[in-house]
């Protein structure tokens, strides 16, 4: 019988044995990353559901300094519990929580918005809608994907330099601008010092370039058809843009904003860089609950300047401490940023989701 | 062609006139246009920014005297030791920050590069549907876990519960609770998704025809996979590899936690080391004067990082761009 | 029956149809021109797709302009409302006028032209809005802001379009929930809400079932009274049925330009019979 044809050939056996240990291969490194996102997770949700075991001497000072039944009663029995998220950081990790960094991270979240979105969005029309000026459309984007591989501490230090110290052009001890804005007093440091402003503007120029990018897809998703019937009806450029593009490419270009917004939220060097890592024990702008709004609406003006921490930054705090105990809360504050970050997520993959469903021209 | 000579007047219009004249809406359509483009300036900006910052620090100041108009460039980049904070006599050789830094990047190339392609390569030419919209979410996931995470799940669980009892307990090699190894396994983790994402893009884009072609030359679905696919995807495989790369040696919070604070020339996975990302965290956790040589120090080491960093960046453009298989 | 008689026949027909249309005793057609093009040529970059086409469109009439498809047709169309100028690389000499003024002159604004020289779509374009915001927009953003005043414009605009007894109920319902046939009749009426004297309209029925296009066509027939129509079609029996005047292209070159009943009966080009007489196209 001839070689050629013969369809069970050996040879090929071996072959395929080989292709099949090259399947398996893929297959598990793909499971890889699964593996460890869920010993991960599992890792961390262990720590932060129980405190370390005490150690005899622990067991022995606590009888020492015969606890009282009230004092236990103040301590949390878990890491993660109802109080962590309502109390400050403190000397005693039982009693410690991440209400300063949680406010922190909430002020950081709204400044980042405010500044990339109209910027990052703005920036994005007028690289896909006005790009005539072809040379200036190319070096931005060059610009932006190589700003996009900058490492995050890059920009600390030119937040460092730019906001916090302002190139040291205020002199040792800075100045303060009192501005009278009719309804109330606005004392603008100069510089910003290591205020939420400072940490919010670096992280805005941080996460631009992804914003930007992202808001360029959405809006090359848009037909032109849309912007040929809307030209052809008389409308400008900008008329347009406004009432037509914008609107259909809003739910492409939210997702990318939250998504981006994600990301500040988790970052950490750059914050550490500007200086914000320290031990706070108040909110900024002492703001702790609406009810501080209602009673000194002042205060929101002066949040912005006032320092913060975050809950990266939080986290980090407690990795660095040396008591076991710490890596508990440290866990527990990590539950909790991993729930603000998954929240985010979901909500930008469901408007991502709707759109699809929606857009059909 | 007739030409009009009679018509009727009352339904004839008074001809408006096209001409341009001024318009607030006119006006203000070139103050959106310049605000618009000041945005997208803004970019530029910051990269000015970037390296005006860098440059006055580092190379030249224009207000006294920078890093390198004190430290000789040589003695940065040759001197064995870094030493910033010695009372007496300073040292500034960046050699061990940079090992630290390599190192590092490096075992966290080994890990993540293969494992990322091998999931890419699954993903692409191997996985069902259904297994893609499961496994994609998760690298999402994975991607958008913030570093300081990984630091902690480094310290905290990989040193103490995998590496100590495998080599200290089983092989007795001595474990540093600071050790480059867990900072690395974890940076290889956390460029999976970067190398994976991009790759399976690039393997995507190859033609359906091109497999087909191989299929028809006898080969098997490995065959084609690794010989056809892969090498037809490889501009961008690369390039995939070189931003993961550059995002392992900017790569922060996990190695500031895992590797530790201790410059150190070795190449012992074992050790605590410093990377350069590290030591800039670290003088800026302490209060460091500004205007003193370790405070100036800090630009220097993010000089070199940020030249080694958009070099990596601007490579993998390159790599794109030149070796770029144009299909259809 | 030959070609040509059959089209006699459409001719015949149709002379019947405007009969019965025309109740109002007013000759609605005049020799006016409208627009004048002198000595066109036109580039998508190095390539040049339109070559020196002068025509003349006359007022309150519909011409028609026929051709295989590339033969510059639609390129032409969009040069009379300068649409190409969306299309970066491409580049025109001659002259285009319209009521004797140039519209390529330096200072004309391309928004005042297109307010008075409307378009309407092969492809029906409504935005992702309501109906009423769809017919709105254009008054809209010429700034009519006065809301009584814009519901009188969008339900002037939906009656003269054919529109109106269908939509009048539901006219906060989204445009893309329209039959596709009505989405061409919005479209239409959107431009005709922002009041322009000229409608150009590309393959305004291509896409649409045979009851819709009929419905266009009639529509078409009543606007002429009083709008000057343009229109592209690649379909010879639609021309003939509906316009006054028939252009025809080829290769970017204008062939022949006639009263529809002479190019259809009586061509003068040896290319234009045969394109109409089905030999090529």
């Amino acid at each position: 019988m001839s070689v050629s044809g013969n369809l069970r050939e050996p040879a090929l056996a071996k072959r395929h044995r080989i292709g099949q240990l090259f399947e398996w291969l893929c297959c598990g490194s793909t499971w890889f990353g699964m593996v460890v996102l869920a010993l991960l997770l599992l890792s961390i949700g262990w720590k932060a559901m129980a405190w370390p075991t005490p150690d005899a001497d622990a067991v022995d000072r606590a009888a020492a300094t015969k606890t009282d039944a009230k004092v236990a009663a103040s301590l949390s029995p878990r890491p993660l519990s109802a109080r962590f998220l309502t109390s400050y950081d403190s000397r005693i990790p039982q009693k410690a929580g991440i209400k300063a960094a949680l406010w922190g991270s909430l002020w950081l979240l709204v400044f980042v918005a405010i500044t990339t979105v109209p910027v990052g969005v703005g920036a994005a029309v007028y690289l896909e809608e006005y790009s005539n000026e072809g040379r200036w459309k190319r070096i931005i984007q060059v610009n932006l994907s190589n700003l996009a591989g900058v490492p995050s501490i890059v920009y600390g230090i030119l937040g460092l330099t730019v906001f916090v110290r302002m190139f040291g052009l205020f002199g040792h001890d800075g100045k303060v601008l009192d501005l009278n804005l009719g309804f109330a007093m606005l004392s603008l440091p100069l510089p910003f010092e290591r205020s939420v402003i400072s940490g919010a503007l670096t992280l805005s120029l941080l996460v631009l370039p992804t914003v930007i990018v992202s808001a360029q897809e959405a809006l090359r998703a848009v037909p032109s058809s849309i912007r040929n019937a809307s030209y052809a009806l008389g409308a400008t450029q900008w008329q347009t843009i406004r009432h037509q593009v914008l609107p259909a490419a809003m739910p492409g270009i939210m997702t990318g904003v939250i998504l981006s917004l994600s990301r500040a939220m988790g970052e950490t060097a750059p914050l550490i860089m500007i200086g914000a890592l320290t031990y706070l024990a108040k909110c900024p702008g002492k703001i702790d609950g609406v009810a501080a709004v209602w009673e000194h609406p002042t205060r929101l003006l002066e949040a912005p300047f006032d320092v913060f921490t975050s809950l990266p930054i939080q986290i980090f705090n407690w990795v660095s401490r040396a008591q076991p105990e710490y890596d508990h809360l440290a866990a527990a504050g990590i539950m909790v940023l991993l729930v603000v970050l998954m929240v985010m997520n979901t909500a930008a993959i469901l408007i991502r989701n709707r759109f699809q469903r929606r857009t059909q021209w | 062609m007739s030409v009009a000579q009679t018509s009727p007047s009352i339904l004839v219009k008074q001809p408006n006139s096209l001409t341009r004249r001024f318009s607030w809406t006119r006006a203000r359509e070139q103050v959106i246009r310049l605000a618009l483009f000041l945005c997208g300036a803004l970019s530029l900006l910051t990269t000015a920014g970037i390296i005006v910052v860098l440059f006055n620090e580092a190379i030249y100041s224009f207000s006294g005297t920078a890093f390198f108009q004190t430290v000789s460039i040589t003695d940065f980049l040759f001197d064995t030791v870094w030493a910033p904070q010695h009372p007496d006599k300073p040292r500034f050789g960046i050699l061990p920050l940079l090992c630290g830094t390599f190192v590092i990047a490096g075992l966290g190339g080994v890990i993540g590069l293969p494992i990322g392609l091998a999931s890419a390569i699954y993903l692409s030419e191997y996985a069902k549907p259904k297994m893609r919209r499961i496994v994609k979410p998760t690298l999402e996931i994975l991607a958008g876990i913030p570093t300081v995470v990984y630091g902690y799940f480094a310290l905290v669980f990989v040193t103490p519960y995998v590496l100590r009892p495998i080599f200290q307990t089983c092989l007795g090699i001595n474990v540093d609770i600071f050790n480059a190894l867990s900072a690395g396994i974890v940076v290889g983790v956390m460029i999976i998704p970067t190398v994976c994402s991009l790759s399976e893009d690039a393997l995507r884009a190859v033609p359906r025809g091109l497999r087909e072609a191989g299929y028809a030359l006898g080969s098997t679905k490995y065959d084609v996979s690794l010989k056809v696919v892969v090498p037809a995807a490889l501009s961008g495989i690369l390039a995939s590899f070189l931003l993961a790369i550059a995002r392992a040696i900017g790569e922060t919070m996990a190695v500031t936690i895992a590797a530790g604070q201790q410059p150190r020339l070795t190449l012992n996975p074992f050790r605590g080391m410093e990377t350069m990302t590290a030591y800039i965290v670290n003088i800026s956790l302490g209060d460091t004067e500004a205007g003193s040589m370790e405070y100036k120090s800090l630009y220097a080491v993010a000089l070199s990082l940020f030249v080694i960093t958009l070099s990596m960046n601007v490579l993998a453009q390159w790599v794109l761009k030149r070796f770029r298989e144009v299909y259809e | 029956m030959t070609i040509m008689q059959s089209f006699s026949e459409l001719m015949h027909q149709r002379q019947q149809r405007e009969t019965v249309k025309r109740s109002r005793p007013v000759e609605t057609e005049t020799d006016v021109s409208k627009l004048e093009v002198s000595n066109l040529n036109f580039f998508y970059g190095e390539k040049q797709a339109l070559f020196d086409v002068s025509m003349t469109v006359p007022e309150r009439s519909v011409t028609a302009f026929i051709g295989p498809s590339g033969c510059g047709k639609s390129t032409f169309l969009r040069t009379l409302n300068r649409m190409n100028d969306i299309i970066e690389g491409t580049r025109l000499t001659g002259k285009v006028t319209l009521e004797g003024q140039d519209i390529y002159a330096d200072d004309v604004d391309v928004v005042a032209l297109r307010k008075r020289v409307g378009m309407v779509f092969q492809k029906s374009t409504p935005f992702p809005k309501s109906i009423f915001e769809n017919v709105a927009y254009g008054p809209k953003i010429a700034g009519q802001r006065n809301q009584k005043e814009l519901q009188g414009i969008v339900e002037q605009s939906l009656k003269r379009a054919a529109l109106w007894e269908e939509v009048k109920d539901r006219m906060q319902d989204s445009a893309l929930a329209l039959s596709g046939g009505q989405q061409q009749r919005l479209c239409i009426a959107r431009a005709l809400a922002t009041n322009p004297d000229v409608l150009l309209m590309d393959e305004p029925a291509s896409a649409l079932d045979p009851a819709s296009t009929a419905r266009i066509e009639d529509l078409i027939f009543e606007l002429k009274q009083n709008y000057t129509i343009v229109i592209v079609t690649h379909n010879m029996q639609q021309a003939a049925r509906i316009s006054d005047w028939t252009a025809f292209f080829f290769q970017g070159y204008l062939i022949e330009k006639d009263r529809t009943q002479k190019l259809f009966t009586t061509p003068k080009k040896k290319q234009t019979e045969d394109y109409i007489t089905g030999r090529f196209g």
